[in-house]
C-alpha cells in the first residue's frame, strides 16, 4: 500500500489551516502601523533594506501575544522553520537567533503554500543555476540530487539549462542588494521544500487522511436519512440550562458544602446546593415542591410582561386538579391562591410559595442533611490535587523492576494449579 | 374507485437525485433548528461561573523520564493500570512495552505493517492491542518468557476497510472498541473476533475515541475528519448526541472525569469542552499565539486541568474552568502525537515524532 504524504488533496486540508494562520501572523507583523519596524541591515559591504533583527522579532511577539520570551522564541522559530522569515547571515540555517542577526520576510511568491507543490523542474533549474554560477557551490547532497534529476528528466535537460542561464543573465542586471535578497529567498524556499538529509521535513504531515466529504458513494440517501434521525432525536432531548450544568462541574470546597447545613436559605441560594437537594427530593418523590418554589421565584424576579403567562403555567403544572406536579398546599391557602390568580400579579403566589418553603424546611431539609447523598458530597469535597504537595513515584529513579501484571496472574494460576493437583 | 396513482407509485416517479437534495435540505434545516434549541438554554458562560473559583497559582512541570528506543515517529501510547507500565507504537511498526519507572523495555513486537497508529493496554495488564495500516486490531498476550516470540500468540480481532486510528478495551479484556479511516467505529469480542456492534454516522475518517467512565453507562465519544464529535450508545449502535463546532479535523477526544462532559482537540488549534447535559459546547481553549493543531488531549485526575499535545512540539496546559492557559511545556523536538495522564494522576506521558516518549510530573 503506497503512502502518498504529499498528495495535493490530503496536504491541502491538513497543512492549509496552519499555513493560513502563520500567514495571518506574518501579515500582522508587516502591518504599517502596528507591525515591525524594519531598517537597513549591513551584510559585509552590501546594505540590505527592510530587514530586522532576531531580537526585534522576539520583542514584537512578546508584546503582540502577551507571551514570555521562551514562547516568543519558539513561535518565531516556527515561522523561520516554515520559511516565512529567513536569515541573511548563515542563510542555510533556518533558526531564529535571539540577537542582532538579520532576518527578512519571505516574499509571498516563495511561500510554500503559494507554489505548492514544488516541482521537479523548478528544482532542477535552481540546482543548475547554482552549478553554473559557481563551480563547487552545490553541496554534496545537492550534487547527488542534481545527477538523479538529470537522469530522470533527461528529455527536458536542454530546457533546464536554458532557463537557468536565462535567469542568471537577468539577475546579473540587478543591483547587488536585490541579487543577494533573491538568492536568499530562493534558497530558503528550497531548504524547506527539498530539505537536506538529516533535517526535519517541515512539510511532512504523516499519513494522509482521505477526504471523503464529496464522495458520492458516502453521502447517499441512507447517510442523510441517518443524520435526520440523529437530529430529530437530538431535538427531542431534555436539555439542562447551562447555569445548572456548569455549576456542577467544579468539585465544591468543603466550606461550601458545609454552608448548606447552616440554613435552608443558604442551601437554596447556592445553585449547586439547590441542584443536590433536587436530586435528593427526586429520590423521595417530592421534587415538585422545589420545582414549584423555583417557578414562583421566577415570577417574583422575572419580566413583568411574562407574569401572566408564567402564572398560567404554574397553575397548569402545579395547582390544577390532576396536575402533573401537583403540590400539597393546605385548602385555605389553595383557595386563596386560586382566587388570586384570576388577577395575576408578581406576588400572587407568595402565600403558596411560603407554605411549600416551610414544608421543605421542616421536613425534607433536615432529612437531606442526614442523608448519604449529603454526607458523600461532604466527603468528596476536597482541595484540588493540583495544589497538594506530595511525593510522586517518578521523583526517584527506580532501580528494581516490579512484577508485571502478567506475572502476578501467572503466579496465581500456578498456585491454583498446584492446589488442584494436591487436592 | 381507487386512484391508479397510489402514494407508493407516486414516489417512484420522483427522480433519485431530487430525493437526495430534499434529504440534504431537510438534514440541514434540522441541524439549524437544533443549534437554536441548544442556544436557548445557554444562560451563562463557563468562565463566568468560574469567577468565584480560586485561581490555580504557579506550578512547574518537568520531564522526569525519557524513553528512547523507537526508531521512528511515536504515534500512540497507553498506560497500564499498574501506573508504571506503558505501551507505545510507532511508524516503523514497532510496539514496545516499557517500565516507565526504570525506563526498561519489557516487551517488543514488530507488526507486519507500518504506521501503528493505535495501541492500548488491557485492563488486566496481561495483553496489549494495536493496529494501523493493516486495517486490523490485534491482541498480543504479554508473555513472561522473554525468549518467546510474542507475535506467535497474536490474535486478530478487528477488521476494518481502512486504517485503524484508535482502539480501546472496554471494562474487561474481553471487548475492544475501534475507530477507523473507513468512517466507522466498531465493538468486537476479543475471544471470537466477532463484530458485536458497528457505529455509522461519521462522513469521513474517524480519528479518535474515548469510553465514558464506567459509572456513567455504556457510551463512548468519537471524533473525525468531518469535524464532528459523536456520542454513541454502545448497545444500540445509535448516535445519541452530535457536536459540530470545530473548524477542522478532530484528532483527540477525552471524557471529563465525571462523565458529564468531554474535551476535544483539533487541527484548528483549539481544544473545546462539550457538556452532555447542556448538549452544547461550553468552552474553547485557544490563544492567538497558538496556531498549530492539537494532536492529543487528556484531563488531570480532578478534571481541573486539560493537557494538550500540539503539532508545534509543545504541550499547553489549560485551566478547564477559567479557560486560561496556565503553562506551556517545551522539550520535544518534533510534533507531540500522543498524551495520556497516568491512572493515578501523578504524571503524564507524551509521545512524539522525535522518536521519544517523555514522562512529566508536577513539581510544587
Amino acid at each position: 500500500m503506497t503512502i502518498n504524504t504529499m498528495a495535493k488533496g490530503g496536504w491541502q486540508r491538513e497543512q492549509m489551516i496552519c499555513f493560513r494562520m502563520m500567514e495571518k501572523m506574518i501579515v500582522a507583523m508587516q502591518d504599517p502601523d502596528m507591525g515591525m519596524k524594519l531598517r537597513n541591515q549591513r551584510l559585509l559591504i552590501t546594505v540590505i533594506p527592510h530587514a530586522m533583527t532576531g531580537h526585534d522579532i522576539i520583542i514584537w511577539l512578546i508584546h503582540k501575544y502577551s507571551v514570555c520570551e521562551e514562547e516568543a522564541l519558539h513561535l518565531g522559530g516556527m515561522l523561520v522553520k516554515y520559511g516565512y522569515i529567513y536569515p541573511l547571515k548563515e542563510p542555510r540555517s533556518l533558526v531564529l537567533q535571539p540577537d542582532e542577526s538579520p532576518y527578512r520576510f519571505q516574499t509571498p511568491y516563495f511561500w510554500t503554500s503559494t507554489r505548492w507543490p514544488a516541482s521537479e523542474l523548478d528544482y532542477a533549474i535552481y540546482l543548475a543555476k547554482k552549478n553554473i554560477r559557481k563551480q563547487g557551490e552545490l553541496m554534496e547532497y545537492e550534487k547527488e540530487r542534481y545527477s538523479l534529476l538529470h537522469k530522470k528528466i533527461n528529455h527536458t535537460w536542454d530546457f533546464v539549462v536554458m532557463q537557468a542561464r536565462e535567469q542568471l543573465r537577468a539577475s546579473k542586471q540587478r543591483r547587488k542588494a536585490d541579487r543577494i535578497v533573491l538568492e536568499c529567498q530562493e534558497q530558503a524556499y528550497w531548504l524547506i521544500n527539498r530539505p537536506p538529509p538529516g533535517v526535519h521535513n517541515m512539510l511532512d504531515v504523516g499519513l494522509e487522511r482521505q477526504n471523503n466529504f464529496n464522495l458520492r458513494a458516502t453521502l447517499n440517501s441512507d447517510f442523510y436519512k441517518n443524520e435526520i434521525e440523529v437530529y430529530r432525536r437530538a431535538l427531542g432531548r431534555n436539555r439542562v440550562k447551562s447555569s445548572i450544568c456548569l455549576e456542577g462541574v467544579p468539585v465544591p470546597t468543603r466550606l461550601r458544602v458545609e454552608r448548606w447545613s447552616f440554613s435552608f436559605m443558604e442551601l437554596l441560594n447556592d445553585a449547586m446546593g439547590r441542584q443536590e437537594f433536587m436530586l435528593y427530593l427526586e429520590k423521595e418523590f417530592s421534587a415538585e415542591n422545589l420545582y414549584f418554589w423555583q417557578a414562583c421565584e421566577e415570577i417574583r424576579h422575572g419580566e413583568s410582561s411574562k407574569i401572566v403567562e408564567k402564572v398560567e403555567e404554574v397553575y397548569k403544572n402545579f395547582l390544577a386538579p390532576g396536575a402533573a406536579r401537583w403540590v400539597n398546599i393546605d385548602s385555605k391557602t389553595m383557595d386563596k391562591t386560586l382566587e388570586g390568580i384570576k388577577q395575576p400579579h408578581r406576588f400572587v403566589l407568595d402565600d403558596a410559595q411560603m407554605h411549600i418553603y416551610f414544608l421543605m424546611k421542616k421536613d425534607s431539609y433536615p432529612r437531606y442533611l442526614k442523608s448519604d447523598l449529603y454526607k458523600n458530597m461532604l466527603a468528596k469535597a476536597i482541595v484540588p490535587q493540583e495544589t497538594k504537595k506530595s511525593v510522586f513515584p517518578f521523583m526517584r529513579r527506580q532501580r528494581h523492576s516490579s512484577p508485571s501484571p502478567a506475572q502476578a496472574v501467572a503466579q496465581v494460576t500456578e498456585e491454583e494449579g498446584r492446589h488442584k493437583g494436591a487436592g | 374507485m381507487r386512484s391508479p396513482l397510489s402514494p407508493e407509485m407516486a414516489t417512484q416517479e420522483v427522480p433519485l437525485n431530487e430525493t437526495l437534495a430534499h434529504l440534504k435540505t431537510e438534514s440541514e434545516t434540522l441541524k439549524l433548528k437544533l443549534e437554536e434549541e441548544r442556544a436557548k438554554l445557554h444562560d451563562v458562560e463557563l468562565h463566568q461561573v468560574a469567577e468565584k473559583v480560586e485561581g490555580l497559582g504557579q506550578f512547574v512541570m518537568k520531564t522526569r523520564r525519557t524513553l528512547k528506543g523507537h526508531g521512528n515517529k511515536v504515534l500512540c501510547m497507553d498506560w497500564c493500570k499498574d501506573k508504571r507500565r506503558i505501551v507505545s507504537s510507532s511508524q516503523d511498526g514497532k510496539v514496545i512495552v516499557w517500565d516507565a519507572f526504570t525506563t526498561n523495555k519489557e516487551h517488543a513486537v514488530t507488526m507486519p505493517c507500518t504506521w501503528v497508529m493505535a495501541c492500548a493496554y488491557a485492563p488486566s495488564g496481561c495483553a496489549v492491542a494495536c493496529g494501523g495500516l493493516d486495517n486490523k486490531c490485534s491482541v498480543y498476550p504479554l508473555s513472561l518468557d522473554k525468549n518467546e516470540n510474542l507475535a506467535a500468540k497474536k490474535k486478530s480481532v478487528a477488521m476494518h476497510t481502512n486504517y485503524l486510528s484508535a482502539c480501546s478495551f472496554t471494562n474487561s479484556d474481553m471487548q475492544i472498541l475501534t475507530s477507523s479511516g473507513d468512517g466507522t467505529c466498531a465493538l468486537w469480542d476479543v475471544e471470537s473476533g466477532q463484530l458485536l456492534q458497528s457505529f455509522h454516522g461519521h462522513a469521513a475518517d474517524v480519528l479518535c475515541l474515548d469510553l465514558a467512565p464506567s459509572e456513567t453507562g455504556n457510551t463512548f465519544v468519537s471524533g473525525g475528519c468531518d469535524k464532528k464529535a459523536n456520542v454513541w450508545d454502545m448497545r444500540s449502535g445509535q448516535c445519541i448526541q452530535s457536536f459540530e463546532t470545530h473548524e477542522s479535523d478532530i484528532n483527540s477526544v477525552r471524557y471529563y472525569p465525571s462523565g458529564d462532559a468531554f474535551a476535544s482537540g483539533s487541527d484548528d488549534a483549539t481544544c473545546r469542552l462539550y457538556d452532555l447535559r447542556a448538549d452544547r459546547e461550553v468552552a474553547i481553549y485557544s490563544k492567538e499565539s497558538i496556531i498549530f493543531g492539537v494532536s492529543s488531549v487528556d484531563f488531570s485526575l480532578s478534571g481541573r486541568l486539560l493537557f494538550g499535545g500540539y503539532n508545534d512540539y509543545t504541550i499547553n496546559v489549560w485551566d478547564v474552568l477559567k479557560g486560561t492557559r496556565v503553562s506551556i511545556l517545551f522539550g520535544h523536538e518534533n510534533r507531540v502525537s500522543t498524551l495520556r495522564v497516568s491512572p493515578d494522576g501523578t504524571a503524564f506521558c507524551t509521545g512524539s515524532w522525535d522518536h521519544t516518549l517523555r514522562v512529566w510530573i508536577l513539581m510544587c
